[in-house]
């Protein structure tokens, strides 16, 4: 067993960490996702464009599609230096979603075509899988696509749609098959967002100010979309999006979220005293944040894990059930953190961002954490594909 | 990174696998649990054929001079048959402190003789106040000439109804001190404690004992069994991880047999969600064990890690083996079903090598808090 980086990959991280260092000098002040302000996601496009020149969108992808054709571990540690910095600069759905897709199952000519832009970082991405009507089952998902000549003619909803509304392109699954009603009548496609008969409307989150989540419904109405924009054969856009959905999973973003949570809570309990005593002297709050701790630095290895199979394997492929163990448990660790900082900031846990903040992060977090468990395959769901994929139990149908 | 484990390492696995396989089945376990000795001689015989109980022992004493990683594969390997045998206490515990902090003369007298399986020893350190820290330890040895006289009482010193030698810590005017006793001396003695774990944990009264010779330093005790403490918590977490595993596959493979309302239980969500925490409760606990393992053997700072590792796999194991006796329902409860084993040595395991509390109090300090 060896855990250790060698002389090369610990250079590449001071690197990274010397670039993000200087380049967060640039950002706007408190900023929080990419969605959070137009100055958020000018700045995510401006980082997209220096990580790209950098070649470090596309770190693992070959030369020849625009990547620079290094090993899957210097994605991660990429990755790990990206998420300790918070900084924007890499788009989930492109880079992270979408580009893989196309790597393993698109043409020679849409990789030469839709690739490069991508590790470039000049397009954004969004993404069109929900409907109302299917999420945790979205193999039954209902917008349908029709060949019309060489196009194909889109009608449906999508929904849970982050980013819609600054997004050059949407990526997404309809049905070119509506004898099949389940995943086998499936395709996947992509379309320039200001095409005729696209239309995004915003669903406004609790918080009300959108500070949170920002996300939509996409509606189509006879969206005309080219056939050479289908990846991979028609009907076999499920096998291909099983396959691909647990790309980048390692989920080292939300461990690395938990620890700077934790971090800031240890340094608030050492200084913030209650009942004239320091809450870093209360037993029952010691061994709290040491739980926390503990779970942290045991639930983070199976991101190393991830990382090594991936790398060694040489294929983002792995056994699907690490890469739902790993969303299930940084989920619920941001969440668990974060209500241990809520509950230890006495009232001031209910504070949102203002002068009254005591912990910065932690109000955004208490509204992001509940809807983390559900995004990306709900926790119930990867509880399933963990005792199917990790188990072999029984699936009732 | 390599996350994987060498051709060597997987070698030892299946040697001490194949052994444990034929001399350790679950009726054998349970029979030899009831028994006084409350450990299988031939077993131990056998291990020490196989040179597993020297093997991070000095080869100028009898051993292997291997990684630590060798010694978490054996002690993974015995938690997945949930036997008890002496080898935490013999050769992990003694023959660490030996090694560690051993004169030339007391390694030499020792560690070839545990290495071949003659000689079973432990420490006696913990009290009737039940922790685990140095002020935990009350009973005095006063100074008599050249010796030492000890009384006073120890509780849940592991095998000392078998050990022929015990290391006993005891507070002197310089400070704590390890003291090498012989249990077979009139002013020593045993009464086996009942415990969940049937592990042959004892109490052991000291009456006027005479003792003159110190492990390490005198006063500096303390340090020397801080010094091996992670390496300790370390090995027990490793028996934990082994039988984590066992219990989940014994809880998933009988869910795939058991059928209720025509189908196996395995296939019901309820079930499949505390199989899949399950699932996560062991991965995370190996995938950290051996990095505290790698640490160890890398030779970087691993105590903090071992600290937080013991208090995760504590919980983790303790999880796994309430919820494995869930699923089997009923029968789980049962003597004649195995399961049980796991339930109780889960339990047992806890309180060894440092409960939940102390080692979260240690990372809670390490913390800054």
């Amino acid at each position: 067993m060896d855990f250790s980086l060698t002389k090369e990959q610990i250079a590449l991280k001071v690197e990274f960490e010397a670039f993000f260092r200087e380049e967060m000098k640039n950002a706007p002040p408190d900023i929080g996702h990419v969605h959070e302000s137009d100055a958020a996601f000018d700045f995510h496009r401006y980082m997209m464009k220096r990580l790209g020149e950098k070649g470090w969108i596309a770190i693992s992808w070959p030369e020849e599609y625009g990547g620079s054709g290094r090993p899957l571990m210097d994605h991660y540690l990429f990755n790990t230096v990206r998420a300790s910095f918070g900084a924007p600069g890499i788009d989930q759905f492109g880079a992270e979603m979408y580009g893989p897709t196309v790597l393993l199952a698109g043409s020679e000519e849409q990789k030469k075509r839709l690739l490069p832009p991508i590790a470039r970082g000049e397009v954004v991405y969004c993404q069109g899988w929900s409907e109302p009507n299917s999420g945790s089952d979205l193999a039954s998902l209902k917008t349908s696509a029709k060949r019309d000549g060489d196009h194909y003619v889109v009608n449906g909803q999508k929904i849970w749609n982050t980013g819609g509304n600054r997004a050059d392109r949407i990526f997404m699954l309809a049905r070119t098959n509506p004898e099949e009603p389940r995943g086998k009548g499936l395709s996947i496609f992509s379309a320039d967002m200001r095409s005729e008969g696209i239309e995004v409307r915003p669903i406004e989150y609790m918080d009300g100010r959108g500070e949170v989540y920002n996300y939509n419904e996409v509606w189509f109405t006879n969206v005309r979309i080219p056939a050479e924009d289908r990846i991979g054969p028609e009907n076999a856009g499920w096998k291909i999006t099983r396959e691909t959905m647990n790309f980048e999973r390692s989920g080292i973003g939300g461990f690395i979220m938990v620890e700077q949570m934790l971090e800031k809570l240890v340094d608030y309990c050492k200084s913030a005293r209650r009942n004239g005593k320091l809450l870093a002297e209360d037993p029952s709050v010691r061994l709290k944040l040491a739980e926390i701790y503990a779970e942290l630095q045991a639930k983070r290895t199976i991101a190393d894990r991830i990382a090594w199979l991936q790398d060694s394997a040489g294929s983002h492929k792995i056994p699907p059930h690490y890469a739902s163990e790993g969303k299930v448990m940084g989920t619920e660790l941001i969440q668990k953190v974060t209500y241990l900082a809520t509950e230890l900031l006495g009232r001031h846990g209910q504070v949102t961002k203002s002068e009254w903040t005591k912990i910065k992060g932690v109000a955004e977090s208490f509204y992001m954490c509940v809807g983390a468990n559900i995004y990306a395959g709900s926790n119930e769901i990867q509880r399933n594909i963990t005792a199917w994929a990790g188990l072999g139990l029984p699936r009732f149908s | 990174m390599d996350l994987g484990f060498t051709e060597e390492e997987e070698m030892l696995r299946d040697a001490v696998a194949e052994v444990l396989d034929k001399g350790a089945p679950f009726d054998k376990v349970k029979e030899i649990e009831m028994t006084a000795e409350g450990y299988d001689p031939a077993l131990w015989q056998q291990l020490a054929e196989l040179e597993m109980l020297g093997i991070f022992f000095p080869e100028q004493y009898g051993g292997s001079d291997l990684p630590f990683i060798h010694v978490a594969i054996v002690m993974e390997e015995l938690g997945k048959r949930a036997i008890h045998c002496p080898y935490m206490s013999t050769v992990v515990e003694s023959g660490l402190l030996i090694t560690e902090g051993g004169n030339d003369r007391q390694k030499e007298a020792r560690l070839p003789r545990i290495a071949a399986g003659e000689l079973f020893m432990s420490c006696a350190f913990y009290e009737e106040e039940g922790g685990y820290s140095k002020e935990c330890i009350q009973m005095e040895a006063v100074k008599d000439g050249n010796d030492w006289v000890l009384n006073g009482s120890k509780l849940f010193v592991p095998d000392a109804n078998i050990a022929e030698a015990l290391i006993v810590a005891a507070r002197t005017e310089e400070g704590i001190t390890l003291f090498l006793t012989d249990t077979r001396a009139s002013g020593v003695r045993l009464d086996k404690i009942p415990t969940v774990g049937m592990d042959n944990l004892c109490r052991v009264k000291f009456h006027n004992l005479k003792v003159s010779e110190v492990l390490g330093e005198v006063g500096r005790g303390w340090e020397l069994v801080e010094k091996v403490a992670g390496k300790f918590a370390a090995a027990k977490c490793a028996e934990m991880v082994g039988g984590m595993k066992t219990a989940l596959e014994m809880t998933v493979g009988y869910s795939k047999e058991r059928e209720q309302y025509g189908r196996p239980i395995g296939g019901y969500q309820a079930l499949q969600h505390y199989m899949a925490n399950m699932l996560m409760a062991y991965d995370t606990s190996f995938n950290y064990l051996y990095k505290v393992i790698w640490k160890i053997d890398a030779s970087r700072d691993y105590a903090v890690d071992a600290a937080a590792l013991k208090a995760y796999v504590n919980q983790s194991y303790n999880y796994v083996a309430e919820r494995s006796i869930q699923i089997h329902g009923g029968i789980g409860t049962t003597r004649e079903c195995d399961i049980g084993l796991f339930y109780r040595r889960a339990k047992a395991c806890e309180y060894a090598a440092g409960d939940t509390r102390h080692h979260l109090e240690n990372v809670a300090a390490a913390m800054g808090l």
